[in-house]
């Protein structure tokens, strides 16, 4: 009888720990839908790109495989043909009549062709491709140094990010093209190239053609495909959703380190 | 003039058996309203008397003990709640992509190691098969295919309850993971810190000597779910130290080392170190199993926090006192 008041009361207390683990678990959801507490949760992606940049020196380089590492098939993802009549055009005629037009805070602007880029000087490298969605691939990419195509057009003092745009439209209606930035620091690493081919053959309409970024040290949907235009600018805040690329506008992060 | 008296006093008659019967109903209700109070009251009466019964009892029997100190409870407690968010956020994550590999990559030419998809068949009605080496199972309703907030069969990996957010959404896992994550390392070096600062470590964690001859006895007294309430509740069992240590300096420290091993930044740092782990891809199934490595665990010390005095224990670890029982009563 004695433990029949302490039962009583502790099952009180049971069901209200249930029902708080409940609200708490709905509290979570709700949290999610409004504008400010993902912004909380977006802390640590500034912790995180604060703490790479601490312990990462700014050449450190991406690892390398062989030959015998390369993936049988490297997967496409994503868009694997643009939407996009333009685009269409420029693939039937084997990419031509393609100029990447390099503009914004340079001192001269530029139009490359695809032959003046493979003239550029190059890297080969056999790289991981590591998905924000958990899978990864690797392969063998050659291509431009992005950073020596940059020289070439002579950046003004106040650029501060590259900004590329793509062919491929991300809505179903043709709008909202893909795009992604990053800052002058992975700009010129090493091993960040304007892709043009893959283990050895001209890069497949799948994974880019005929040009991609290959920015080895963050996640795949940083390395924009289908690249048309870079853009060099001081501030990202103004272009398409403000955060910096399509994903990171949907809320990814600008930073994809981890 | 004789029919209006007539009315009047009529009028009256019926007035005052309204009256009357108001009075006998108004008395009925007040004595149902005094009979409740007095019945509230005994209830009350008696559950003072129950609680002062069981407060003598107590401590009669035994005597609080204070047995986890504010900081540990707080970090406890911000551990339960940190490691639940990780969990269900990353099986969020998971479900992006759930598939399981070996190796350096997930396109080697091998066929993953697990898989929890969905299928379809002609009818268009879906199912769920969890595939694991090879071997194929329908886990329809739990894993590969589950219900939605409107109940239908969606294709998700974990159904919705264990995931957060509930619905598949990578980008807001992906910041609830790394948000808690970030805060698990912090709470993981106050832990650390504070353990040495406080001699925690050594002085409650550490098995002495005395523990390691009565290994054998813990695991029997285990076995057969028999555990110490006096004295020797006082401090943690062998069991209890090597457990609480494995997942403390092992498994967590090996999640997290897992975590980081997944970032195409940090597999620099130094470069080859992901392959010590046979990879990018294996590290990824590492971190999966570790993490149901740590829901084992969960499941267990709950267990015997249960077994061995679930509110004594509670309390302990929310207020602090365990109330030791004397040894007289189990003599």
């Amino acid at each position: 009888m004695g433990d029949d008041g302490k039962l009583n009361r502790r099952s009180l207390l049971a069901r209200f720990l249930a029902g708080a683990s409940a609200v708490a678990l709905s509290g979570c959801e709700k949290l999610s839908e409004t504008t400010w507490f993902p912004k909380v949760l977006g802390l640590a992606e500034k912790a995180t790109y604060k703490a790479q940049r601490l312990v990462l020196s700014r050449k450190a380089m991406a690892q390398e495989f062989t030959a015998d590492d390369l993936s049988p098939q490297f997967r496409g993802n994503g868009t694997l043909m643009p939407n996009n009549p333009a685009y269409r055009v420029l693939a039937a005629g084997g990419f031509v009549d393609y100029r990447l037009d390099v503009g914004g805070l340079v001192e001269r602007p530029m139009a490359f062709s695809l032959a003046d880029i493979r003239k550029l000087p190059s890297r080969a490298q056999i790289t991981r491709h590591d998905c924000v969605e958990g899978w990864s691939a690797i392969g063998m990419w050659k291509g431009a140094r992005l950073g020596a195509l940059l020289e070439a057009v002579h950046l003004k003092p106040e650029a501060r990010y590259v900004v590329f745009h793509c062919a491929d439209p991300m809505e179903d209606d043709g709008t909202s093209p893909y795009y992604e930035s990053v800052d002058l620091e992975d700009a010129f690493h090493p091993q960040t190239i304007l892709a043009y081919d893959l283990n050895g053959k001209p890069l497949p309409i799948q994974n880019g053609a005929p040009l991609r970024l290959r920015l080895e040290r963050q996640l795949g949907y940083k390395m924009a495909k289908y690249v048309m235009r870079l853009e060099i600018v001081e501030d990202i805040s103004r272009i398409a959703g403000g955060k910096g690329g399509y994903w990171e506008d949907q809320g990814y992060e600008w930073y994809a380190g981890i | 003039m004789k029919n209006l008296s007539r009315v009047i006093s009529r009028a009256y008659l019926y007035c005052r058996h309204l009256w009357s019967v108001l009075m006998r109903r108004w008395r009925n209700a007040a004595l149902f309203a005094a009979l409740l109070i007095k019945r509230i009251n005994e209830t009350i009466r008696g559950w003072m008397r129950e609680l002062r019964e069981n407060w003598s009892r107590a401590v009669s029997s035994g005597y609080p003990y204070y047995r986890h100190s504010l900081p540990l409870r707080i970090m406890h407690w911000s551990n339960a709640v940190l490691l639940a968010m990780l969990l269900m956020s990353g099986l969020n994550i998971f479900d992006a992509h759930p598939a399981l590999y070996w190796g350096k990559s997930s396109y080697s030419g091998v066929p993953p190691m697990l898989e929890i998809r969905s299928q379809e068949n002609d009818e268009g009605e879906i199912s769920g098969f969890t595939r694991i080496l090879g071997h194929e199972f329908d886990t329809t309703g739990f894993l590969g295919a589950s219900g939605n907030s409107e109940g239908d069969l969606t294709e998700r990996s974990f159904p919705a309850w264990l995931t957060l957010p509930d619905r598949r959404w990578l980008s807001m896992a992906r910041r609830w993971h790394f948000f808690a994550a970030w805060l698990l390392v912090i709470n993981g070096i106050a832990f650390v810190v504070h353990s040495l600062v406080t001699r925690h470590l050594y002085r409650d964690l550490v098995p002495t000597r005395q523990d390691w001859r009565s290994i054998g006895r813990s695991i029997i007294d285990h076995l057969l779910l028999r555990h110490p309430t006096g004295e020797e509740a006082k401090h943690y069992n062998v069991l209890q130290k090597c457990a609480y240590l494995g997942v403390i300096f092992f498994l967590l420290p090996l999640m997290i080392l897992m975590g980081l091993g997944m970032s195409p930044a940090l597999d620099v740092f130094p470069t080859g170190w992901v392959d010590l782990f046979s990879g990018r891809q294996s590290i990824r199934t590492i971190h999966f199993v570790v993490a149901w490595a740590l829901v084992l665990f969960v499941m267990i010390h709950v267990f015997e926090v249960i077994v061995t005095g679930f509110w004594n224990n509670l309390r302990s670890m929310v207020t602090g006192y365990y109330r030791v029982k004397s040894e007289v009563d189990h003599g």
